[in-house]
């Protein structure tokens, strides 16, 4: 086989009971594992699943400079992520467009991971001139597994009991079954979670483990497909979904700055969270971008009106469809007296199993965003297509995410599921 | 009387339908009491901690039938209501092979193939066919009964909407719909499949809580209701909520209790107050009084006209139609807490067979015969056992890698002839087991505790007459505006201000909440027609 494949392979490969893969990043990657893929979604949501994210490109840099590297390169502050810590952020190019996001992983003041979707040595190495910084590709170094949901914080710690003070996107090195590993509270579910990274050549050992550890806890594989469903609810804008690179855009129409897409929080109010005496590659149009209103979008979350949706079908005489994989295509949205006004449109619309609703992410004009004090924006017309007939349906803008539940960030333990009578009450 | 006791509304009964009625009510602006008997809401539709660590749903086990706009209207999601899928359905066989649906249609094709390779496009007409008798019959289902039986305009203009809404239909489906509502399952799966198997996997609904046998006319009705379930947007899909159905009806209590609706535990209540032929209130076991003008029973209708109120308040037509109303409960339970996964041994190592529903009832004929020892007052020698080891997939249900399984069996009637309940309710689970180990050699040795619930268990603790678990048998004639009677199915009774919103009502059981909604409609419109 030319495709390249991840070092939890062999046991994951024994898992899949569908043989379906798709490729990323040059490496096999599970579609699902399991006949449903909502029955992968729902271990997530309701008790623990475990996704291989090794494609993910990674870089090693380390030296003296490195933290001037990346602060210059990042768009958050990255200075302020510590040792021990982990930072979600995106880069920009001069104009102050998006280029990718990724997460680094601080491991020492000197020592940092980054993971990123796209190969960005080149990059990186034309950023370095004379700093004192060594940048290496470590990407099939590492296996890194994502273990996501509700019980993977007790699973985890019955291996490594350092999991358990770990705070939302914290790090720390640990060990499991004598493997180094590195733990961090991060992921790509919107549910409370952890990923593991292990030296190539001891990931079979600790995925053994890890599986071990979750019997009779419902940890199950889960592939792209439940992974779709679950970002889509926790409000994850995805490369090449929601968006491209600036880099390899023609026009401006296909380039998007951060507060576009969403990330607003990374700037702070007017730039506040940018860092005192930092330059770094976007800055300056960022600022402008900030001071002049001149943002062309706002990314919010969108809830369907699930009377009208309905009505669309039954009036129709056709049966309501519900499905939770998102559907493939830009959806428009219309505004305006008329309804005929293009105010924005659906990058990934799909039903909510745990939120009973269609919902999307969408982008749309400013004007439409969510209010930030009341939450719920204003009505949008989403484009539907019924009986090979194009329609519209209400939706109301609102900020994302749409799922959040507690456990994503908070320290305290698993809540008890809601029954009638415990025996300790009575 | 103080007025700390008086509410604009009470419900009698704090299970799915009375804490949805409740709601609506609550919704529509006003204050809302729920009485309820026992310690904790939920009624038929609990989870108890029966065994350390082990928690069981003692009666109702599955979410099947709830009316999607309820989840919507009443916000559940806010209030945590998760309904979890179910990814498989696995039917033993008595020869050692099996049927194994999934999720995944392509799969379900090659697997009914292995049985006959007909009844792999029967499979699909099947499921075409009935579609189109569920999307004629819905607007029926979520919808009031029209009173036939009335001259006012209105009740004519509601007769009229019911007939245009059946007249869009084609001569099939139309067929199909009346085949179902009157005929047997079993000779509606025969137009389709050959093989027992298929047949039997599907004709398991077509007996749930009611005295028929898959060859009964009459099992077809019972077939189709249990077939109008949603679950995201897939008809005839059932599922477990999060915690079990006492799940379910914990977030049914916050939303209440969101809603500002007070919800009194253990406050059975004796009779309904009622003053000049209308209803003013209750009274309590105890003698607490509590005032309202308006009170809804959520009981079944033998307790809510025979029992909350006398007889003597009611006109005698009413009178006879509850007293030939049919409960004859026919189904039991026995739950278990297992020490780990059951084996079956062709697919002995695997465990993804158990994602859902463990369909016990091999044929049509099996089937049948069970019915027929109840037929003649005795339980199935032979039970049809649905099973579902729910832990799978709501690993909460049970300590780490151990398993509680309920099993809802048939046939096991109210009525024992010659013998009680009481003298036949461990030879009754012995039996239940037996048929369990018979399929999963070594089950016996993994039980840990096993709590049998019979029909009288079911009508002394969950408080169902005849331990009927839809408050009343699914029989054409205590159907739609039959139900319960002929000209009381709109939810009000002679009594002024006195409601029903129970599963005797339209359109009936499960945990469907159409009862509760439907009644809450009817209640809140003849206030604002009263002014």
């Amino acid at each position: 086989m030319l495709m390249k494949t991840t070092p939890f392979h062999p046991r994951l490969n024994e898992l899949n009971q569908t043989g379906l893969y798709g490729h990323w990043a040059g490496h096999l990657s599970a579609l699902r594992y399991d006949l449903s893929s909502k029955h992968e979604y729902f271990a997530v949501r309701n008790s623990a699943g475990f996704f291989d994210t090794s494609p993910l490109y990674k870089y090693r840099i380390t030296g003296p400079d490195s933290e001037r590297l990346l602060a210059g390169m990042m768009t958050r502050d990255v200075r302020r992520c510590r040792p021990g810590q982990a930072m979600y952020t995106v880069w920009c190019n001069d104009d102050g467009y998006v280029l990718e996001d990724g997460v680094v992983f601080r491991h020492a003041d000197d020592d940092w991971l980054l993971t990123a979707a796209d190969p960005n040595l080149g990059y990186l190495e034309s950023l370095k001139g004379r700093l004192r910084v060594e940048i290496e590709d470590v990407s099939p170094d590492y296996g890194m597994l994502a273990v996501q949901g509700p019980r993977s914080r007790e699973i985890l710690a019955g291996l490594a009991p350092e999991v358990e003070g770990l705070a939302f996107f914290g790090l720390i090195d640990a060990k499991i079954g004598g493997a180094p590993v590195t733990l961090s509270r991060t992921g790509y579910t919107g549910d409370l979670g952890f990923e593991v990274r292990v030296e190539a050549d001891d990931a079979m050992g600790v995925l053994d483990k890890i599986i071990q550890a979750g019997e009779g806890h419902g940890l199950r594989p889960f592939g792209e497909d439940a992974l779709m469903m679950l970002r889509i609810e926790a409000g994850l804008s995805l490369i090449n979904v929601e968006f491209s690179s600036a880099r390899y855009a023609f026009t401006d129409a296909e380039r998007f700055t951060p507060k576009e897409l969403g990330f607003g929080w990374m700037l702070g109010k007017g730039g506040s969270q940018l860092g005192e005496d930092r330059p770094f590659v976007g800055r300056r149009a960022i600022e402008r971008e900030l001071r002049d209103g001149t943002s062309r979008w706002a990314t919010v979350g969108l809830w369907v009106d699930w009377q009208e949706y309905a009505k669309l079908h039954i009036d129709r005489g056709l049966l309501v469809p519900k499905d939770e994989n998102p559907v493939g295509w830009e959806s428009m949205l219309y505004g305006g007296p008329d309804r005929d006004e293009r105010v924005g449109y659906a990058t990934s619309l799909m039903y909510s199993p745990v939120l009973q609703r269609h919902i999307a992410i969408a982008r749309v004009r400013p004007g439409h965003a969510a209010r930030s004090s009341t939450g719920l924006g204003s009505t949008v017309h989403l484009e539907v297509t019924v009986d090979h007939e194009y329609l519209s349906v209400p939706a109301t803008t609102d900020r994302l995410p749409l799922y959040s539940p507690a456990r994503k960030t908070s320290s305290t333990p698993r809540e008890l599921a809601p029954i009638s009578s415990r025996m300790e009450n009575r | 009387m103080t007025d700390a006791n008086s509410y604009d509304a009470i419900v009698v009964g704090g299970g799915h339908n009375g804490l949805i009625n409740a709601c609506y009510l609550a919704q529509g602006g006003l204050n809302v009491l729920v009485l309820e008997r026992r310690p904790f809401v939920g009624g038929a539709a609990i989870t108890e901690e029966l065994h350390p660590g082990f928690s069981f749903t003692t009666f109702s086990y599955a979410l099947s039938l709830l009316r999607p706009e309820i989840i919507h209207e009443l916000n559940l999601v806010e209030h945590g209501f998760l309904p979890l899928l179910l990814p498989t359905a696995f039917s033993p066989m008595e020869n050692g092979d099996y049927l194994l649906s999934t999720e995944d249609e392509q799969f379900n094709d090659q697997e009914i193939g292995r049985h006959s390779k007909r009844d792999v496009d029967g499979y699909h007409r099947w499921s075409h066919d009935v579609n189109r008798v569920i999307q004629l019959a819905k607007p029926l289902f979520d919808s009031a009964p029209p009173d036939i039986f009335s001259d006012d305009p209105d009740d004519r203009a509601d007769v009229a909407w019911m007939m245009k809404q059946l007249g869009g239909a084609d001569r099939k489906t139309m067929h199909d719909l009346i085949r179902f509502v009157t005929g047997s399952a079993s000779d509606l799966l025969d137009d389709y499949f050959e093989s027992d198997i298929v047949k039997a996997s599907i004709a398991s609904s077509s007996i749930i809580g009611t005295k028929v046998g898959p060859m009964s006319q009459g099992s077809g009705l019972v077939l189709l209701y249990h077939l109008m379930g949603e679950q995201d947007g897939h008809h005839g899909v059932w599922g477990f909520h999060k915690g079990g159905n006492g799940g379910f009806t914990q977030v049914l209590q916050r939303a209440a209790q969101g809603f500002g609706v007070t919800v009194k535990l253990e406050s059975p209540v004796d009779h309904v107050v009622t003053k000049d032929g209308r209803a003013s209130g209750v009274a309590l076991a105890d003698g607490t009084e509590y005032a309202a003008p308006i009170v809804v029973s959520a009981l079944d209708p033998r307790r809510t006209f025979t029992e909350l109120v006398s007889p003597l308040e009611l006109p005698s037509d009413l009178n006879d139609a509850i007293a030939r109303y049919r409960f004859q409960g026919t189904s039991a339970k026995v739950n278990f807490a297992l020490d780990d996964l059951p084996v079956f041994p062709a697919l002995k190592g695997r465990t993804d067979h158990f994602g859902g529903f463990v369909n016990i009832g091999p044929s049509i004929e099996y089937l049948e015969r069970a019915y027929d020892d109840a037929k003649y007052g005795w339980y199935s020698s032979k039970p049809f056992i649905d099973g579902a080891i729910q832990s799978v997939v709501d690993p909460d249900m049970a300590p780490p890698g151990k398993h509680v399984m309920s099993c809802f069996i048939q046939y096991a009637p109210y009525e024992l002839k010659g013998s009680d309940w009481e003298t036949e309710r461990q030879p009754f689970a012995d039996t239940v087991q037996a048929v369990l180990e018979s399929h999963f050699p070594g089950f016996g040795d993994l039980v840990l505790h096993r709590e049998v619930v019979t029909p009288v268990d079911i009508e002394q603790v969950a408080g169902l007459t005849e331990g009927n678990i839809f408050h009343g048998e699914f029989l054409a004639p205590q159907m739609y505006f039959m139900r319960p009677a002929p000209g009381y199915a709109r939810y009000n009774t002679p009594i002024d201000g006195y409601y029903q919103c129970g599963s005797g009502t339209h359109p009936g059981g499960c945990v469907s909440g159409g009862p509760g909604k439907l009644a809450a409609m009817r209640i809140l419109g003849d206030r604002a027609k009263k002014g």
